[in-house]
């Protein structure tokens, strides 16, 4: 049977349509995927994200131990709460997974990484552990809540508080705070403000409810996907898995090459490929009626790519998807759709933020 | 549970079809099928006086999730198309054996609608999904 969240019940009284997200019965919508996208964007929406794998990393030497299992530097963090987005590399380069990690101390972390990945993912840390002073552990008590949207502050102080929701108010973005049991940080899936909140899993349902009651709109795996989409954010799996590296995923900003003395698992591959050159993940539009769709093949003069993942941009009324094509590609490319082949534009791997277009 | 008008017949595809009377029939997808694609996007609909036959795929049905074809249950001639789709594809999600209808076929031969599934038989047809 596939695992439930602590939210299960929640999802079902909420008319939501169920699905197995490996190996999770998640939902998929409450109705309409396209009014919980705009909710998002317009107003304010919540995601059930429990299934998602919380760990903690602490010992001596932490610090150095993130340092070299992740591609990014771990050093860069020096405020309390400050979050870094990473991708976890294996030798070859290839993306074993892309996380958060959250700073404590320099003896304390958090990690929070894909659900899907989660035994590939603590298998690897585990073993690369296992030389460090580190411990390591997973948190499955703790249940997750993804608030984003412009409204989702005033909604969060409705929910807490004014007086708990001070030190929330003053956060800047990537930042992450405890306050009394919520774990509240200023990161998202959706190209708006909002937060993620960890919290014990026996206290989740009573927030999911009390986030309802002001009015916040539940939305599912659906439109958690073409939010995230839009907002130009890599899906693990399907955007970049172990046999593509960073520098192929539009992940190449979250590699720190520097400083040059600092050992990283995947360095060496990264190194060499970035003499050598490699293909790179882009953005499409498609103005045209029709919709971009995974898989579908991307024709760049005489070679060919990849669409990782399409979709329709509800917030700008066509479709747009990332793809993956020699560095060659110029302003313009075909895809084949449904055996036709349809001209489209290639941008920067960023199609919304904030509600607004940034094409 | 999909509601499946008895008064209709199906294709095991998930069209359906109403008796308007001489000889013209109305042609959209079922519930289930709405259902089962999610919210519409768009909507192509096939050309006003086009020749169809039974099984020839004459409209494409376009969700945030996949495309589908969509197929006629039979032959005949497309006299109407609705196109109020255009505008407002998400009318197939909200209200898909009214508001919600594809496209009028003149049937070659009316009869041929014998032979597409009843409710019971289409819903057999979804139980085995």
């Amino acid at each position: 049977m596939a695992q439930r969240t602590p939210l299960y019940d929640a999802h079902v009284k909420a008319n939501a349509k169920m699905v197995d997200f490996h190996g999770w019965d998640m939902p998929l919508n409450y109705g309409s995927q396209i009014e919980e996208h705009q909710a998002v964007r317009n107003d304010s929406g919540v995601f059930d994200v429990s299934h998602m794998t919380i760990v903690d990393v602490a010992g001596t030497e932490a610090k150095a131990f993130l340092q070299y299992l992740l591609a990014n530097d771990v050093a860069k963090l020096t405020v309390s709460g400050k979050a870094l987005y990473s991708g976890m590399l294996n030798q070859a380069g290839g993306v074993i997974d892309d996380l958060i990690v959250y700073y404590f101390t320099d003896e304390s972390y958090r990690l929070v990484v894909n659900s899907a990945t989660r035994e590939q993912d603590m298998a690897w840390i585990n073993a690369v552990a296992a030389d460090f002073q580190v411990t390591i552990t997973e948190r499955p008590e703790l249940a997750m809540l993804a608030l984003q949207g412009p409204k989702a502050e005033e909604k969060l102080k409705l929910v807490m508080g004014a007086d708990k929701f001070t030190g929330v108010a003053s956060m800047k973005p990537f930042m992450s705070l405890q306050v009394g049991d919520y774990f509240i940080a200023t990161t998202g899936y959706t190209g708006e403000k909002g937060y993620e909140i960890a919290l014990p899993a026996e206290q989740v349902v009573a927030l999911w409810d009390a986030l309802l009651n002001v009015g916040v709109q539940p939305c599912g795996l659906g439109a958690r996907d073409t939010l995230r989409l839009e907002a130009g954010m890599n899906l693990y799996g399907q955007d970049m898995d172990e046999t593509v590296t960073p520098l192929e995923s539009n992940m190449g900003w979250s590699v720190a090459f520097e400083p040059a003395e600092r050992d990283f698992i995947g360095r060496a591959a990264l190194t060499e490929q970035k003499a050598q050159g490699h293909a790179k993940l882009v953005g499409l539009v498609m103005k045209e009626k029709g919709v971009l769709r995974h898989g579908q093949k991307v024709i760049v003069g005489d070679s060919e790519g990849v669409i990782t993942s399409g979709t329709f941009s509800p917030t700008l009324g066509f479709s747009i998807a990332l793809a993956r094509v020699p560095a060659t590609v110029g302003a313009t490319a075909e895809v084949e759709i449904r055996k036709k082949l349809v001209t489209v534009s290639v941008v920067k791997p960023s199609f919304v933020r904030n509600g607004q277009s940034v094409l | 549970m999909s509601n499946i008008p008895k008064e209709l017949k199906y294709a095991s595809t998930h069209e359906w079809v109403r008796n308007e009377g001489d000889g013209i029939f109305t042609v959209g997808i079922s519930e289930h099928a709405q259902d089962l694609l999610g919210d519409m996007v768009f909507v192509e609909l096939p050309e006003v006086g086009a020749t169809v036959a039974a099984g020839d795929d004459v409209a494409v049905a376009e969700s945030v999730k996949a495309a589908s074809d969509i197929y006629a249950p039979i032959a005949g001639e497309i006299v109407a198309v609705n196109e109020e789709l255009e505008d407002a594809p998400e009318t197939v999600n909200n209200d898909p054996y009214g508001d919600g209808w594809l496209f009028k076929i003149k049937a070659d031969d009316a009869s041929e609608v014998e032979s597409l599934l009843d409710a019971e038989g289409y819903q057999a047809v979804i139980d085995e999904e």
